[in-house]
């Protein structure tokens, strides 16, 4: 790799590493504007200005923001992220294995979704606007249009109730095999699938057929190779950088933001951990959960942009 | 045909024939379902409980944010995984007597001021420890002490002093109270040892299951507890599950498709689908909870009786039953009692009379609004009940206006701060717990700031009466007072709604909580 290339990925990097740095405040002044402090939420309606104070000055809460900030701040890069109001437990352990199932079924929605949906794409672009292409769109698109619960209810019930090929709830565990805990996320990893799966279809296919107008793909017609050659060869490499950019994104949304897929099927995941200690009002989980979405979501999104520099030859050798 | 009802029922006990072969034979016989299907149950039980197995319960009340530690439970999950794991001082039976466990005697003196608890010999924790008369005062003393935060500590501040000698508990209360052994089944009460003041989320206590997993907001798993000291009456399965299941919709599924045994709060809109699924069994009954608008006695313009007179005679009891319980429920009286209480006297019910309400309404000099907050968490089905209290007092030309407030804060934000909300109470064992709780002057969640000292002095007179007759008739005269001159509204007491899947036996009806009082998974078996 030449040097520009590198220094540029550096930037990248860099730059993450600073939004990251700036949402942090965000996430913490946020939780700082809410009414009523920490020790006021853990000890409720029942708190004596005693206890209250008592509270405040084991929380440390008599310290000013920014050195409270330095110290969760420096908790966090050495990994502790706190023990939660509500429970007690270290925030760390308890993340660690929400994180660790949130990944999981992302990832095997993901292994499905992405290569579904760029090979759809392909197809659709191959047959474009006959029947295929027509049948393609259609389907991806109404499966997205419809709301997550909708389609997961679809699901619970023909799969579930009705034939009873695979459990309604998707409770995973430690004692779990691998086989086991695959058949327990097929349910959410499908509906996930199909939420994700026409962004993606669509871009690729947009983003394919834009290049299908530039005189180098005429040229490769021209030369009398075949349409799928021409696609894989010549226009896809061309056109991958805002595939990447979609894929990215739903990539994105396959960790931060399954609640409601994680709700109808019961699966242990970082969503509903998050939502419960928001109705606790239980502050360090909140930002240490925040700040670990944000974390996805920013590295996700710098992959995306290194991706798409590296592919592409323009932004490999800037004149 | 008795005859071969009795040996057909007794063959399905034997697991000789098919529950629904029973059934259709039944049928053939000439009797009706609901009947076929009790005179199995009863065989069932006659039959014995079944060993071994694991029974799942998917339960709606977990969340991540749970502990083990019997102070803080508050929701259904930790309630029922408490029943599994931990062994009460003493339980109310599901006839509504009080039935004793670790504590073998419990005796008062003639004021009913000083209470011993014989403990019994040879319990045994699940860390192999015996329970003795300290572990039992070191619960209940953790429990009365402000940093447990215990869900007990308003009862447990009448205990002034509680000490342990030889096998027995003494325990000294500052007033007399009658009702002591009740409040002791409270079921955060679970006997720890040492009281749990060691490690108060241990998961350690004497009952029929050993705490195997324990994920808030996932999963409890419990493993059977080879030496519980009653292994004939509870702890049948070899081992139990609570998997934690918000969703209600998912809750069915689950029990349709097998995965779970059993089920808690169906919603009555889908208990008439539900009831047709092969295998699955609704168990409904009545218990103590109710739903409830509450008015603050002491806020313009409800400070006004006549206002609140007004109020409760336009809303119309029937017709909220019939469209939100679906008739799951009875008609409430505006007393937060009702017959599954001990020592419930009737009291003439309370009709929707618009005209009435009218009369009431004009002679309260009120004009203009009534702002009535409600939101979908007050209980299910508040938002339409809300709506139909609306329309209902505007026949009685009352303007109710609605304001629909997030389920988000809800019980921090509006419940006993706002002045006239929506919102449910789960009940008490006894009524002296229940005015306890919510209708004396002092008491924290006195949600309808009813502040009558001729009612506490009613309250604490009732507590320490002993002679059962005398104190009905006071438990009535208080009942008549709530009901005409407190700021509770009190349309409907609803239902528990459960649910149970195929092959789950030994359920017997509680009315003190759902999920037989939180034993159904110690106490039912599958058939084998």
């Amino acid at each position: 790799m030449s040097a520009p290339i590198v220094k540029l990925i550096a930037q990248r990097v860099a730059l993450g590493i600073l939004l990251l740095l700036a949402v942090s405040v965000l996430i913490f002044a946020g939780t700082q504007i809410l009414p009523g402090d920490v020790a006021q939420a853990i000890l409720g309606q029942s708190a004596t200005p005693e206890s209250l104070a008592n509270l405040r000055e084991q929380l440390g809460l008599n310290q000013p923001a920014y050195i409270r900030y330095f110290h969760w701040l420096g908790g966090v890069l050495t990994g502790d992220l706190g023990t939660a109001m509500s429970s007690g437990q270290d925030i760390a352990t308890s993340i660690k294995e929400r994180l660790w199932n949130t990944l999981f079924l992302a990832f095997w929605a993901a292994i499905v979704a992405i290569p579904l949906a760029i090979i759809l794409g392909l197809i659709a672009v191959r047959y474009r606007n006959g029947w295929i292409d027509k049948l393609i769109s259609g389907l991806a698109l109404a499966s997205t249009s419809f709301p997550e619960f909708f389609i997961g209810y679809l699901l619970v019930y023909f799969f579930a109730v009705k034939w009873q090929i695979f459990p309604a709830i998707s409770t995973v565990y430690d004692e779990m095999s691998f086989g086991e805990r695959m058949q327990a996320i097929v349910l959410p990893a499908t509906a996930l699938t199909l939420v994700v799966l026409a962004h993606m279809m669509r871009m690729t296919r947009a983003a394919i057929l834009n290049v299908m107008q530039s005189a180098y793909v005429e040229t490769a017609e021209l030369k009398g190779l075949s349409a799928f050659a021409v696609i894989r060869k010549h226009a896809f490499p061309n056109a991958i950088a805002p595939i990447i950019n979609v894929v990215m994104l739903n990539l994105a949304y396959l960790v931060v933001g399954v609640v409601v897929v994680e709700v109808i099927f019961v699966y242990p995941g970082m969503g509903q951990y998050l939502v419960d200690h928001v109705t606790k009002r239980d502050v360090p989980v909140v930002q240490a959960v925040g700040l670990i979405f944000a974390a996805v979501y920013i590295s996700l999104n710098i992959i995306a942009d290194i991706a798409a520099i590296v592919a592409n030859p323009r932004l490999r050798h800037p004149k | 045909m008795s005859n071969e009802l009795d040996y057909l029922s007794r063959r399905v006990a034997a697991g000789k024939l098919s529950r629904r072969d029973f059934l259709g034979r039944a049928a053939a016989l000439g009797i009706s379902a609901p009947f076929a299907n009790s005179l199995l149950s009863s065989a069932a039980r006659a039959a014995g409980p079944v060993k071994g197995g694991t029974l799942k319960a998917g339960l709606v009340g977990g969340e991540s944010t749970n502990s083990l530690d019997p102070a803080l439970m508050m929701t259904q999950v930790p309630f029922a995984f408490g029943k599994c794991w931990g062994e009460m001082i003493v339980e109310l039976s599901p006839e509504g007597k009080l039935e004793n466990r670790i504590a073998e005697e419990i005796g008062s003196s003639k004021d009913a001021k000083v209470w011993t608890l014989k403990i019994r010999d040879g319990v045994e924790f699940h860390n192999g420890k015996t329970v003795t008369a300290d572990d039992v005062a070191a619960t209940l003393e953790r429990h009365s002490d402000e940093k447990s935060k215990s869900g007990a500590l308003g009862y447990m501040k009448g205990i002034e002093t509680i000490k342990a000698n030889g096998k027995e508990v003494v325990l000294t209360l500052k007033e007399a109270n009658a009702d002591l052994p009740y409040l002791l089944s409270d079921y955060h009460l679970i006997v720890q040892p040492n009281g749990g003041k060691d490690k108060p989320d241990a998961g350690i206590s004497a009952g029929p299951y050993v705490v195997k997993t324990n994920e808030p907001g996932v999963r409890h798993v419990g493993e059977r507890f080879a030496n519980y000291w009653q292994g004939d009456k509870m702890g049948h399965a070899d081992q139990i599950e609570v998997v934690v299941i918000n969703d209600a919709t998912a809750r069915t599924a689950a029990l349709q498709g097998g995965q779970v045994n059993m089920i808690n709060r169906v919603e009555p809109k889908i208990v008439d689908l539900i009831k047709r699924v092969p295998g699955v069994t609704i168990r409904n009954h009545a218990g103590p909870g109710h739903y409830v608008f509450i008015m603050h006695c002491n806020t313009a313009p409800f400070d006004n009786n006549d206002l609140r007179m007004a109020l409760k005679l336009a809303i119309d009891r029937e017709e909220m039953l019939n469209k939100v319980l679906r008739g799951y429920g009875s008609l409430g009286n505006d007393f937060p009692i009702n017959s599954s209480y001990p020592l419930f006297t009737e009291i003439e019910q309370r009709k929707y009379d618009p005209d009435k309400a009218k009369f009431h309404y004009k002679k309260s000099g009120h004009d203009g609004t009534v702002l009535l907050r409600t939101s979908d968490v007050a209980f299910p089905g508040a938002v339409d009940a809300s709506q139909l209290f609306q329309q209902s007092a505007a026949k009685a030309g009352i303007k109710i206006e609605l304001k629909r407030e997030p389920g988000d804060g809800y019980w921090n934000e509006v419940w006993n701060k706002q002045p006239f909300c929506a919102s449910y109470w789960g009940g008490r064992s006894t009524q002296d717990q229940m005015y306890s709780t919510a209708y004396l002057s002092s008491a924290d969640w006195n949600d309808t700031r009813f502040k009558r000292p001729d009612f506490d002095k009613m309250v604490l007179a009732a507590r320490a009466e002993l002679d059962e007759a005398k104190r009905k008739a006071m438990y009535h005269d208080m009942a008549v007072m709530v009901r005409d001159e407190g700021g509770l509204i009190l349309p409907m007491f609803n239902q528990f709604i459960d649910a149970t899947g195929a092959k789950v036996d030994g359920w017997v009806d509680d009315p003190h909580q759902e999920l037989m009082n939180g034993y159904a998974l110690a106490k039912c078996w599958l058939q084998a």
